[in-house]
């Protein structure tokens, strides 16, 4: 099989009445890895939040669409149970909820009733994805994000996502913060994921992550919308000239929506 | 109108109970004083509860139990609370108000080490229970209740560890009021001579749903100096059962009081936990979880009184409100002057799950010294949707994400509950309750 194609359509988002994005059209297929980039408050994390179905943002106008199936029609759950995965720029700190419970119930989720993963495999597959990650062995037993530096949490969600093994991963910011040989370990993480049935959006406002993680497709966005797309070439011109050109190329002003989201 | 709370138990009753038994004279007189006392003193006054319609008056005050041969004979509810691979031992289980079931290692008891039922306490030990039974940390005329539970004391347990012995496996009693309408007036003494350490945890269960009674508790805990007390329970007594329960630990100089108390009864409940760090340099962690539901009203106070210099006290109260259910926590952290250098911190959190539940955290703090360190954190609320969502989004379903959520917000105490069977047990109560 193939993988996976994530269809986004004329997104139209708001969060608190205000809109945020204008008519987004992205589509990603598995074994494609897309970047999106863009400065900051032109609605990249509201992409990644909408479509993963955070409680705060509002669809207002498109769709999307996991291999036919109406995504907006789902619930949270059921978003990750289809398939899809955010890696999430800020995540939630859970007392109480250790790391290693938080990530079987997660796996077990995604598998039928009967079917659940064995304590020894998953002790074992999460021993080696935390090796992989250069991850402290404590962190399994600790409660959930609680406590975490920056980088720590970052690293902690390459690893749900290389245990979870979703056929499409949004992956919002998860470079911000990250000193170089921590963001070496965590695209090396998403390096090994990179498979035909494996599809990846990217959200970065930084080049340097995709020096470690080269994309197939990069996207621009300002002003809530996708502006301009090309290949690998493009974030090279990007790092190398910055956005002028582009907002020239336009005839952009402020390439940012009303906050900054 | 309000509840007559006139008992049908008068001086002649209390009498001729106390002969049965062979009390010692003292504690004869004990009874009667705290009896007449208890005809003027007027009821406790809970912050923010009004308890003056609860049930203080409707219970059958003595009701004995069968011995048991064989702990076999347990039914499964009570068994649950033992591991069954451990060895059975140091373990007392009171049945209504007689002992069914009664074991100390001949290890301990070689140590000088006492854990026995009240009574036999006072036949056995006459001089170490007088010296400790409502002297320093209860007294008999605080108010109506505390009266009558030393009048009507019909039950409990004696703990005393000698200097320097210390018990790694924890002494564990199962108070279980088979009994729908028994009352229990317990009365639990938990003694640490210098230098020694140990752990308690006690059960109360009861299953009286639709019958009412009273449970009237006092439990003093004693902490010599350097002496490490750490104090667990799970309180699961039934709807029919209203509940005054008083835990009060006096700690000594470099002493430690530890208490995990889960408090999950199902009835009306009156609790209050007061540590005194009397000594320098003696400290408490006083953590305790509750949950509410149906229409029970609950208030827990939770407080550390500072003496000694250097004293350290940490509260923290864990509460989860459904249904229609009602509690008041109240965090007192209190420095007297003269304890220089003390650190009092609390943290009351209540997580409210449904629209018509109600709790209110009052932290309190009151510090008469300058030097000092002294912390308090609040709050009441619902669960957060934006940790609900983080949970879904990896697959979780809603319910099974807010069940993480709750057990992950009780942990603090189950975490801490030494007895795996109890803890088990707790997390199965919390189970329960909260579905």
């Amino acid at each position: 099989m193939a993988g996976s194609t994530l269809e986004i359509k004329d997104l139209h988002v708001s969060i608190e009445d205000e809109k945020i994005l204008k008519g987004v059209n992205l589509t990603i297929k598995g074994g494609e890895f897309h970047a999106v980039m863009g400065p900051n408050g032109t609605g990249k994390s509201t992409l990644a939040s909408a479509i993963m179905g955070h409680p705060k943002y509002e669809i207002t106008q498109g769709s999307i669409f996991l291999d036919g199936k109406d995504v907006l029609e789902m619930e949270v759950d059921e978003r990750a149970q289809a398939g899809l995965f955010l890696a999430m720029q800020y995540p939630s700190e859970i007392s109480g909820v250790t790391n290693s419970d938080f990530l079987r119930s997660s796996i077990n989720a995604r598998r039928e009733e009967g079917n659940e993963i064995s304590l020894m495999k998953f002790i074992k597959e999460m021993d080696e994805a935390m090796d992989y990650l250069e991850i402290d062995k404590n962190m399994a037993q600790r409660y959930l994000n609680e406590g975490f530096s920056g980088g720590e949490k970052k690293r902690n969600e390459i690893l749900q996502l290389m245990m979870i093994k979703p056929e499409i991963a949004i992956l919002d910011e998860i470079d911000s913060g990250l000193d170089i040989d921590a963001l070496k370990v965590v695209s090396k993480g998403i390096n090994k994921l990179r498979d035909e049935s494996f599809g990846c959006l990217i959200i970065t406002h930084y080049q340097r992550l995709l020096n470690y993680i080269t994309p197939d497709k990069v996207h621009v966005m300002m002003q809530g919308r996708v502006v301009k797309s090309g290949g690998p070439e493009l974030a090279q011109r990007l790092e190398a000239e910055g956005y002028d050109w582009i907002k020239a190329e336009l005839g952009i002003e402020d390439e940012t929506v009303e906050q900054n989201a | 109108m309000t509840v007559e709370t006139k008992l049908p138990y008068d001086k002649d009753y209390i009498n001729e109970y106390s002969e049965n038994r062979l009390e010692p004279e003292w504690m004869k007189s004990l009874r009667l004083y705290a009896l007449e006392k208890s005809e003027t003193l007027s009821m406790p006054k809970p912050d923010k509860t009004n308890i003056t319609k609860w049930n203080f008056s409707d219970f059958t005050h003595a009701v004995d139990g069968a011995t048991l041969t064989s702990l076999d004979e347990l039914p499964e509810q009570i068994k649950d609370f033992l591991d069954s691979e451990a060895k059975q031992e140091n373990l007392v289980i009171q049945r209504n108000q007689s002992v069914a079931f009664a074991s100390l290692s001949a290890s301990l008891k070689e140590k000088g080490v006492i854990f026995t039922d009240i009574f036999t306490a006072l036949q056995e030990n006459e001089e170490l229970v007088k010296r400790y039974y409502m002297k320093d940390a209860v007294g008999i005329d605080e108010n109506r209740l505390t009266a009558l539970h030393a009048a009507l004391m019909n039950g409990g347990v004696f703990v005393y560890v000698p200097k320097n012995v210390v018990i790694e496996e924890p002494l564990h009693t199962i108070f279980w009021q088979e009994d729908s309408k028994a009352a229990s007036f317990n009365h639990v003494i938990v003694v640490a001579e210098e230098n020694s350490s140990l752990t308690y945890v006690e059960n109360y269960v009861s299953n009286n749903h639709e019958d009412e009674t009273v449970a009237n508790i006092v439990t003093e805990v004693i902490a010599h100096n350097n002496a490490n007390i750490s104090f667990g329970a799970v309180d699961n007594f039934a709807q029919g059962t209203t509940t005054y329960v008083n835990r009060r630990g006096v700690a000594y100089r470099d002493a430690v009081i530890d208490w995990a108390l889960g408090q999950m009864n199902d009835g009306n409940t009156v609790s209050e936990n007061i540590t005194h760090l009397v000594g320098e340099n003696a400290r408490s962690n006083a953590k305790s979880v509750s949950v509410g539901r149906g229409k029970q009203s609950q208030n827990f106070t939770s407080k550390i009184v500072h003496f000694g210099k250097q004293s350290d006290g940490y509260i923290l109260q864990h509460g989860v409100m459904k249904d229609s259910a009602v509690s008041i926590y109240n965090g007192i952290g209190k420095i007297e002057h003269g304890a220089t250098k003390s650190n009092a911190e609390q943290e009351s959190r209540v997580l409210m799950l449904s629209k018509n539940a109600r709790g209110d955290a009052n932290p309190i703090l009151l510090i008469d010294e300058d030097d000092v360190t002294a912390g308090h954190a609040a709050s009441v609320g619902r669960v957060d949707p934006v940790q609900l969502y983080y949970l879904m989004s990896r697959g979780i379903s809603k319910m099974e994400a807010e069940r993480l959520i709750i057990h992950g917000f009780l942990n603090p105490v189950v975490n801490q509950i030494p007895i795996k069977a109890v803890k088990d047990q707790l997390t199965q109560v919390i189970e329960r309750k909260v579905n």
